[in-house]
């Protein structure tokens, strides 16, 4: 059991410094194009070799990197290109928004897609029949057309929801609540259907096996074979599906932050993208990698807690 | 050389054959995948002819026509806030994306196709490490990283496409090296090795031929991500704005969303139908090379027609003390377009109390779907055609209520592969105490003390200790044993084995017989015994019923039968069997 | 009696490394000689499959070696193999997957030729298809149109098709129903008095072997535990174990069983009871 944990720490520890790695070299190997970027296209030679200096962009990239790294353990990330704001505390704002954005999405989720994928697997005919139809649609549609199409529908047309902004829950819960109805359904839609068809393919598969026949011939109760052993079976392969979900809705997060004008990491780090504030963007991505490291790894060990043959190494 | 033994009497006539239809045409007759290969024929076509379809140039501005209604002069779709022609920057935009997706396809199959070929067959070290590469790629959200690559290139379609082919590329991994590793443990793979081929003629004429089907799949839905993931990055702005693309045209809509609506249906409509289109060809190929011409399922208004004319028969007791009856009992499987082609046609079946009976028959004589209806257990898509299973004057197949109450209380089984039928969830004495209580109302303390005696009595050593193990810690043996006990710890006064010792070495169907008889006697058990194994039914049982192509050819008592059969597939079987048997063993 | 053809000395089988190392086989030899049939018995765990797969170079030979003629062939590369391939053969025991289910029964038949580089074509399927009874419409037909039985007579034409001296044979009828197995048997049997062709034997079940062996082999938990000529074995077991497996497998005659089973309680429990 403590081996099992150590190994998935220790793997967690493996993915994040190789990940972290090859985003910085991505971002920080053309030291003078960084440097440009803040000066603007009228900058000389001079002045991009000045700027290098002043950033540290001259020095070797693996020292750039290990002082990045320094830096994470520290909580110092750097400022700001441009507005000179600690990339520390421009996250502690926007880390939960985009954590209750996806958290609440999840939940939404996992409870909608066991509903439906357990009730299409179950008693397949036409329930079968409309959840994959709504699941192959749902999966076919990007969040971002979702995301359009909501601010056409209810912003523009019938201004219901508020088309853009964020209120935090401190200032407003109602108003939070509004805030984040349209990007949860912009986001809501494409999970619910990967994790309805996904229940479903694990409960198919858990209600073939053999030991639910032998149940069912023991004299237990339907309830008793698919809630106890059947959803049992199918929590393993369950687990691990919502937490790639949880990962894509962090990617289909970006989108909708964007479209919704929520202050969240996505936005962030797009839109420091799109500016060349390499520091901000490196926060972003570092955040965005936790909160991935910390899902899978939870996703991975509750699995194993689950599985008696993992639990007993 | 001369190689002809004397084998005219093992001639064999095969059936006559249907030629399979080539794979396009199956493909085309799913109205689905005709549907979708027609739109994406379009699409392609649109793209490949677009100077030619275009009003003008996709970059041409005509400030009259800035944010102008569809359908106005000159510009089908409108203008976007520029004044350019939506419609022209969208046809141009095709090409890029058809661009986008076969660089995505080709970067992914290249990487993710080698990599779950040289995993799945060398296995190893090799296999560990590319594994964890795959893994720790699928754990990333791939905008993360194409993020950071806007960082170095700036806009660069082809770049980002490029990475995004090496995100996606543990799709077709994991895909083709799970299929690897079955087809490199399928003996036809160890018969090519003896016969000397190389690995190299064993990958492309044995693996890579069963992989082609899943790649083929797969690439219908990599290729669906990769078009929503280049209008995705482009409508973040990450694109290159000179290039019309889908995604660009819905970013510059979005933006004047307020000015001109209608203008965000276009480049919407046609990214989703496109992803849409890839989405359900994915399914209409999957359905046609992987589930070909296996299920047939029936309509549900067929099924119950069928459930009504399905005839109860009269339980004519034939001898008093018989406990259970089966009277015309006829069970069938949807074969071909909602019809029925039946395994069981009319069976009788009379089982005395305390009676061991076996149940005889080789694979497909429909033996076990007997036994199966008796519980209730018959796979979802079997149908009851006619008949009924009488007990205690219940109509087990029409009267639920009665079946749920028989089932383990007064019926209880005994299924044939011990492992797979002990949930791995759950402990050995969580399973055979809540087994219990759901037969038997009881304290779970009283549960418990009746188990660990009843587990002492099927011969498990410690059985304490037994309670607290997890299936997959006791042997294929000791598995049999436990299910034996969860069968009868209710006290029921009918067993149904099926085929209870063919998963076992035969020193272990020794003793598990043995422990059958014990407990038959001790109990006063009537036993129905499924079986292919005269052997164990000359060993074990009192009675026989043979079974043919889903009929009883023959029953009687075991000393009447094995002495003397009447039916001529009987006497074959018996012969057959005998001829492989130690009938004389001197000591 | 004659050089052996195929001779196994002081055979070990490791799976695995360090830790992890499990010896399914430790210290096996036996010599099988022209024209002969000797059967390898064991229950699940003797390593019966194992010795099989070791002789074919399938399973790793970490001590001891198997020789072919005289010559080495444990542990030789895959060209060295391809000429032994000529010479010894294999029938498996399930006929579901030890056919390819893309290639029709022709291009099954004609790989092994291929590979060894010799010709015979369609002529040469035709007549290996008639050898095992099989019509020879079979050829352009794919292994799901057939049953059991004929798949296992397809794969028996494989083994025959570079006409090998050894084939061994794994099992080749416990996946079929008892009356199919008894015509396998006999085919199997007819082919050997045509041929010549020595068979290894390879089954659970004593019964199975007794009729069509020349001498048994035992094997129990990776050792021989008794070899003897077949009559000997099945009939006067001197071994312990062999006594036990002898007595266990039940016999389709309510008399001569209970007869059986109370000589089997009194070798067990040293009682009739």
């Amino acid at each position: 059991m403590l081996l099992t944990l150590l190994t998935r720490l220790a793997r967690s520890l493996g993915v994040f410094l190789l990940v972290t790695i090859v985003t910085f070299s991505l971002m920080y190997s053309n030291g003078p194009g960084v440097a440009r970027a803040t000066l603007g296209l009228s900058a000389t030679e001079e002045d991009v070799q000045r700027r290098m200096v002043e950033l540290g962009l001259d020095r070797p990239l693996l020292i750039q990197y290990l002082d990045w790294l320094g830096g994470v353990f520290t909580g110092n990330l750097g400022n700001s290109f441009f507005t000179g704001e600690a990339v520390t505390s421009a996250l502690a704002n926007r880390v939960p928004v985009t954590l209750s954005l996806t958290i609440a999405t999840v939940l939404i989720t996992i409870v909608i897609s066991v509903l439906a994928g357990v009730a299409a697997a179950y008693y397949g005919g036409w329930i079968d029949r409309v959840v994959q139809f709504f699941a192959s649609i749902g999966a076919a549609v990007p969040p971002f057309i979702v995301a359009v199409i909501l601010v056409f529908a209810f912003a523009v047309s019938t201004p219901l929801f508020p088309a853009t902004g964020y209120v935090r829950p401190a200032e407003s819960v109602t108003g939070w609540l509004t805030s984040i109805t349209l990007p949860v359904i912009a986001l809501l839609v494409g999970s619910i259907a990967g994790g309805a068809a996904q229940i479903r393919g694990a409960v198919l598969d858990a209600l073939s096996r053999d030991f639910v026949r032998t149940l069912r011939a023991r004299g237990l109760s339907e309830r008793a074979v698919v809630l106890r052993h059947v959803l049992r079976t199918a929590s393993g392969p369950g687990l691990i599906a919502f937490g790639l979900i949880m990962i894509g809705l962090l990617g289909g997060a970006l989108f909708v932050e964007l479209v919704f004008a929520l202050p969240g990491i996505g936005q962030l780090a797009v839109l420091s993208a799109t500016a060349g504030d390499v520091p901000m963007v490196m926060g972003g991505v570092l955040s965005i990698i936790v909160i991935v490291l910390v899902v899978n790894f939870l996703a991975d060990f509750s699995n194993a807690l689950l599985n008696p043959k993992a639990r007993a190494r | 050389m001369s190689l002809r033994p004397t084998t005219t009497s093992l001639a064999t006539v095969l059936a006559p054959r249907a030629k399979p239809r080539p794979l396009l045409v199956r493909l085309l007759l799913n109205p689905l995948g005709a549907l979708s290969v027609g739109f994406l024929l379009i699409v392609a076509a649109a793209g490949a002819f677009a100077p030619l379809l275009s009003p003008v140039d996709p970059n041409f501005t005509d400030l009259a026509a800035t944010n102008a209604a569809p359908f106005s002069d000159g510009h089908p779709l409108g203008g976007d806030s520029s004044g350019r022609d939506v419609l022209s920057r969208l046809l141009y935009g095709t090409r890029e994306t058809m661009l986008a997706c076969v660089i995505v396809l080709a970067v992914s199959m290249a990487f993710g196709v080698v990599g779950g070929l040289i995993a799945g067959y060398y296995r190893g070290r090799v296999e560990t490490v590319l594994e964890f590469v795959a893994d720790t790629i699928m754990t990333l959200p791939g905008l993360v990283l194409l993020i950071a690559l806007y960082a170095l290139t700036g806009p660069n379609m082809v770049a980002a496409m490029f990475v995004f082919g090496i995100i996606i590329a543990p799709n077709f991994f994991r895909l083709v090296r799970a299929v690897v590793v079955s087809v490199r443990n399928e003996l036809y793979v160890d018969a090519a090795k003896v016969v000397g081929l190389s690995d190299l003629r064993i990958v492309g004429r044995h693996i890579l031929w069963a992989v082609r089907g899943p790649i083929v799949i797969q690439s219908a839905f990599v290729a669906a991500a990769g078009i929503s993931i280049q209008a995705g990055v482009d409508f973040l702005g990450l694109g290159d704005p000179s290039k019309p693309s889908w995604g660009v045209v819905l970013q510059d809509s979005f933006r004047s969303i307020f000015r001109n609506p209608v203008a965000i249906v276009w480049p919407s409509l046609l990214i989703s139908l496109a992803i849409l289109a890839l989405v359900l060809l994915g399914n209409a190929l999957r359905d046609v090379l992987q589930a070909a011409g296996s299920a047939h399922p029936l309509s549900s208004s067929r099924r119950r027609q069928l459930a009504r004319e399905a005839q109860p028969a009269p339980a004519d007791s034939r001898s008093s003390d018989s406990v259970l009856a089966i009277r015309n009992l006829r069970v069938g499987y949807p074969s071909g377009q909602n019809t029925v082609r039946a395994v069981l046609h009319g069976v009788d079946f009379d089982l005395r109390r305390g009676e061991i009976h076996g149940l005889v028959g080789e694979s497909g004589s429909g033996k076990s779907q007997v036994a199966f209806s008796i519980l209730g257990i018959l796979p979802k898509e079997a149908v009851v055609l006619s008949g009924s299973i009488w007990l205690d004057g219940a109509d087990l197949l029409r009267d639920k209520a009665a079946l749920r109450a028989a089932r383990g209380t007064r019926i209880g089984y005994i299924p044939q592969e011990p492992m797979s039928n002990l949930d791995p969830s759950f402990t050995i004495g969580d399973q055979l105490i809540y087994g219990l209580r759901a037969a038997r109302k009881m304290s779970k303390s009283e549960a418990r003390k009746r188990v660990l005696t009843l587990l002492d009595r099927v011969g498990i050593v410690d059985s304490q200790r037994v309670m607290k193990m997890y299936p997959h810690e006791i042997s294929g043996g000791m598995a049999q044993r436990v299910l034996i006990c969860g069968a009868v710890a209710p006290d029921p006064d009918i067993i149904i084995a099926d085929e209870p010792t063919t998963a076992l070495d035969v020193t272990v169907q020794a003793e598990v017989l043995e422990l059958l008889r014990e407990l038959s006697r001790e109990r006063g058990l009537a036993m129905i015994l499924v079986t292919h194994n005269l052997g164990v039914v000359a060993d074990l049982c009192e009675s026989v019923s043979v079974m043919q192509g889903g009929e009883i050819v023959e029953r009687g008592s075991v000393d009447e039968i094995f002495r003397e059969a009447k039916n001529p597939y009987t006497r074959d079987l018996l012969e057959s069997s005998r001829a492989v048997e130690l009938l004389e063993v001197e000591s | 009696m004659s050089q052996p053809i195929l001779e196994v000395e002081n055979l070990v089988v490791t799976f695995g490394h360090g830790r992890h190392a499990k010896t399914v086989i430790s210290d096996v030899s036996f010599a099988l000689h022209a024209g002969e049939t000797l059967s390898m018995v064991g229950e699940s765990g003797s390593g019966k499959t194992t010795i099989g797969r070791a002789i074919l170079g399938l399973a790793p030979v970490s001590g001891g070696t198997v020789r072919y003629r005289g010559e080495t062939i444990s542990n030789i590369s895959r060209n060295a193999r391809r000429k032994i391939a000529r010479e010894v053969q294999v029938i498996f025991q399930d006929p579901y997957s030890s056919l390819n289910p893309s290639m029709r029964i022709e291009d099954i038949l004609v790989e092994p030729m291929a590979a060894a580089g010799v010709g015979g074509g369609r002529a040469r399927v035709r007549e290996l298809l008639d050898a095992v009874g099989l019509p020879s419409d079979a050829a352009s037909r794919y292994p799901r149109e057939f049953s059991g039985g004929q798949r296992q007579r397809i794969a028996i034409a494989r083994a025959l098709a570079l006409e090998p001296s050894v084939i061994i044979c794994d099992e080749p009828t416990s996946a079929l129903d008892v009356t199919t197995q008894a015509r396998v048997l006999k085919l199997l049997k007819d082919i050997q008095d045509a041929t010549g062709v020595a068979y290894l034997f390879i089954s659970h079940d004593l019964g199975v072997v007794h009729n069509i062996s020349d001498r048994i082999a035992v094997l129990y938990r990776g050792e021989i535990v008794e070899l003897d000529d077949a009559r000997t074995v099945a009939m006067h077991p001197k071994d312990e174990y062999t006594r036990k497996l002898q007595m266990a497998a039940p016999v389709a005659d309510p008399q001569l069983q209970k007869e059986r089973r109370s000589a089997r309680r009194a070798v067990l429990f040293g009682s009739t009871a």
